[in-house]
């Protein structure tokens, strides 16, 4: 008898991608549905969407969901946790929405330890605009409103959102990751899975960060996407365990 | 019958408790009754105030334009709103604090020392209810004098009560 | 006689809240509403609900539409500043069909304004808000025991018809204390269906405003709010008369102003001048139907507002004859006077 060694996760739609072609999205959107097909929480998850290009991740995901304002999605996830308590609810976020628009929500939900888990897509750039420079912008990357490339002089430097979160006391998990290679994808993979297996757990507020490809946005074949986030963005970008009490108790 | 009660002061001299016990007495004795309180940055430092009506009948405004009741404890509140009153109102002067005299005829003054008078019965952070014992002597439609004493336990957050018997 | 106490207007719509059930709360701090929160935060815990002070009013609102969105009965309060950052929310969840109760404590604007009572958000309250085609319905209490009645109808109104709905009071209502018999639950219930509570036993479902296909699914959507206000305007309109039958002069005032309005109508009537008072409120929908017919045979109508003449627009818009109404009011959180109000209608005579 054969084995059935990959299956369509029952959590992910079949539905046609709107993501374009290289997109980070897509692979991100398949690691969910598998973590949660494996721990078997579908009939239990609630996704609050953000604005931004997953603004339809809803589509993808078989699971309840909620849409929120842009930057917002940590606080509509907040408020809809502490109605269904028992349910886990997912804050899907780009970084235009996580770091500018919603910086503050971003920080005090994490601050809070809210029992939720946000996952945070890094492509260095707005996607849905259709290509503005983002508060993960990397120094001199040209983008429609960074035209001469990012000057760090005038605008600041990328900013990081994992370090920014590992100042605070409660976060009880952060992780960086990466999507461009099979390896990472893998490892990604592992800490969605670690991060919402905290909240079955009710251990508090869980933080994954991906550095994801935008090919469309940056100008590159997907090949070469994948080369710049290895090249360019890892290097400013370190992916590693920031932080698991999970580990350290 | 209505009065429209002015009681004034600095913040910390007890005026918007004043008021409410004033409120609470009258609403237990069957009247009708409101109480609206000056509030935010004016409270701290600044002069305090509120406004309380009773009534036998239901109260259309809460706001006072012409007090038929004035108390001031301190001076820049008798300088405010003297000129405002109805006439025939009844102000009452807290001469410890004050020491300018009314300007005006038509109305019925009393000069107490009430902060002294408070300070001799323990506290002289009473004499806001040392003004309220005066006003109900002169106004007894108001209220009585037992009703004003159940009020206070009523009106004071647990907290404060050890104060009670001072008052 | 049922037991009197003695309750600020702030306190009374939180308790009376509770009362309508209402198991969360979110909200910023900001005078002159601040009495709100600290209820809220000493009460909720008590009956088992959640008290969080959220990081701004943005996030506030945001909460309160992911906890309504969990099929929760849910508040948040604000004063004026805060209401205009509400606005992203209300949006929303007027799009997303979420039911919430917003109280707006309106101060003195514009900008940061001033701390004292105002009526000067009525056309924010009125006309939705925020950006689209929509309503939310407003309430506009005149007293406290009217704040806390309202405040139950409010829940009740925000469930049936999957609508935010603002109680519109002002710094004098919030600040003012009155004699008040606690408000009884309504009894009513409404089951939830559309709530996200996981997909178990069925579809999943998402709560969204955003519509993007097919091609005239916005459309669609915006229609069928339509629909739902119209329901409302036909259906829920309350207003109250004043003196109204013999009256030469009616005044149009809702909320504090009204309650000066009236001490105007006492004091005119005792010196012989026929005037009465059309209290609205429902804000929205506005009893423009009501008062057309009321102000028809007057020879005067007065609006009067802690306001530059914003209810005014709806007072005109109704009135057949606009010749004979006339404005009176005041700005940046001062009341009007008892005194101007009679002096304008005598000058009718």
């Amino acid at each position: 008898m054969s084995k059935m060694t990959y299956a369509f996760p029952q959590s992910l739609s079949e539905t046609r991608t709107h993501y374009c072609a290289g997109c980070g999205h897509g692979i991100v959107h398949k690691l969910i549905a598998q973590v949660l097909d494996e721990l078997n929480i579908r009939e239990k998850t609630l996704l609050v969407a953000p604005v931004g290009c997953s603004v339809l991740a809803y589509k993808y995901l078989n699971v309840d969901g909620l849409e929120a304002a842009h930057g917002r999605a940590p606080a509509v996830a907040t408020g809809l946790k502490r109605v269904q308590k028992d349910k886990i609810v997912l804050s899907y976020q780009g970084d235009g929405d996580l770091l500018a628009i919603g910086a503050g929500e971003t920080i005090h939900a994490a601050n809070r330890g809210e029992d939720i888990t946000v996952i945070f897509l890094n492509n260095a750039i707005y996607g849905m605009t259709g290509g503005q420079m983002a508060p993960t912008t990397m120094e001199g990357q040209k983008t429609l409103t960074s035209p001469q490339g990012r000057d760090i002089a005038d605008v600041g430097s990328a900013m990081r959102a994992c370090e920014l979160i590992d100042t605070l006391e409660a976060p009880y998990y952060i992780e960086r990751c990466s999507v461009h290679d099979v390896k990472n994808v893998n490892r990604t993979k592992n800490a969605i899975k670690r991060a919402i297996k905290y909240q079955v757990e009710g251990r508090g507020y869980s933080f994954v960060e991906i550095l994801s490809m935008c090919p469309t946005n940056w100008g590159l074949d997907p090949v070469k996407s994948a080369k710049w986030i290895e090249e360019d963005m890892v290097p400013y970008y370190p992916l590693k365990k920031f932080r698991d009490k999970g580990e350290e108790a | 019958m209505t009065e429209e009660i002015i009681v004034a002061g600095f913040g910390g001299q007890g005026v918007l408790l004043a008021g409410k016990m004033l409120a609470v007495a009258a609403m237990r004795q069957g009247k009708h009754v409101s109480h609206i309180p000056s509030y935010g940055a004016e409270m701290r430092g600044g002069t305090a105030n509120c406004s309380v009506v009773i009534s036998d009948e239901e109260i259309a405004s809460p706001t006072i334009e012409h007090p038929s009741v004035l108390i001031v404890l301190n001076e820049p509140s008798l300088k405010k709103f003297e000129k405002t009153m109805a006439p025939g109102g009844l102000l009452l002067v807290n001469t410890t604090l004050i020491k300018a005299k009314a300007e005006r005829e038509d109305i019925k003054v009393v000069y107490q020392d009430f902060t002294d008078f408070a300070r001799e019965a323990g506290s002289d952070k009473s004499a806001n209810m040392a003004a309220l014992g005066c006003l109900i002597k002169e106004k007894n439609f108001i209220c009585s004098l037992e009703a004003l004493i159940n009020a206070l336990d009523e009106a004071v957050s647990q907290r404060n009560r050890r104060f009670n018997t001072i008052n | 006689m049922e037991e009197k106490i003695l309750m600020k207007g702030n306190d009374a719509m939180a308790e009376a809240a509770i009362i309508a059930g209402c198991s969360h709360y979110f909200g910023y701090p900001i005078t002159p509403q601040n009495e709100v929160p600290a209820y809220f935060a000493k009460r909720l815990p008590q009956v088992g609900g959640t008290f969080l002070q959220a990081e701004s009013e943005l996030a506030a609102i945001s909460m309160v539409m992911g906890a309504s969105a969990g099929g929760a009965r849910v508040m948040t309060s604000t004063s004026s500043p805060g209401m205009s950052l509400k606005q992203e929310g209300i949006s929303y969840m007027a799009g997303a069909k979420l039911p919430c109760v917003i109280a707006n404590i309106m101060r003195g604007g514009p900008g940061l304004g001033g701390i004292a009572g105002s009526q000067a958000d009525y056309f924010q309250a009125t006309r939705g808000g925020g950006n689209g085609d929509y309503q939310t319905i407003v309430l506009a209490p005149g007293n406290v025991q009217e704040l806390a009645d309202l405040t139950i109808l409010a829940f009740d109104l925000a469930d049936k018809y999957r609508i935010p709905v603002i109680i519109l009071g002002d710094g004098y209502l919030g600040q003012m204390s009155e004699p008040l018999v606690l408000p009884k639950p309504s009894g009513k219930t409404f089951e939830k269906p559309w709530a996200i509570t996981g997909a178990k036993d069925r579809d999943p479902q998402f709560i969204a405003s955003m519509r993007l296909t097919p091609e005239n699914a916005l459309e669609q959507l915006n229609l069928e709010l339509q629909e739902t206000y119209r329901v409302i305007r036909e259906n829920e309109v309350i207003t109250e008369c004043y003196q109204c039958d013999d009256a030469d002069t009616v005044l149009v005032a809702y909320g504090t102003a009204a309650r000066i309005a009236n001490k105007a109508v006492i004091k005119l009537r005792e010196q012989g001048i026929n005037a009465g008072l059309l209290r609205p409120k429902t804000l929205w929908p506005f009893p423009s139907e009501i008062l057309r017919k009321i102000t028809n045979d007057k020879k005067k109508v007065l609006t009067v507002e802690m306001s530059a003449g914003q209810m005014h627009e709806d007072v005109l818009l109704a009135c057949d004859d606009k010749n004979k109404v006339d404005f009176y009011g005041r700005l940046g959180g001062a009341l009007p006077k008892v005194d101007e109000i009679i002096e304008r209608v005598k000058s009718y005579e």
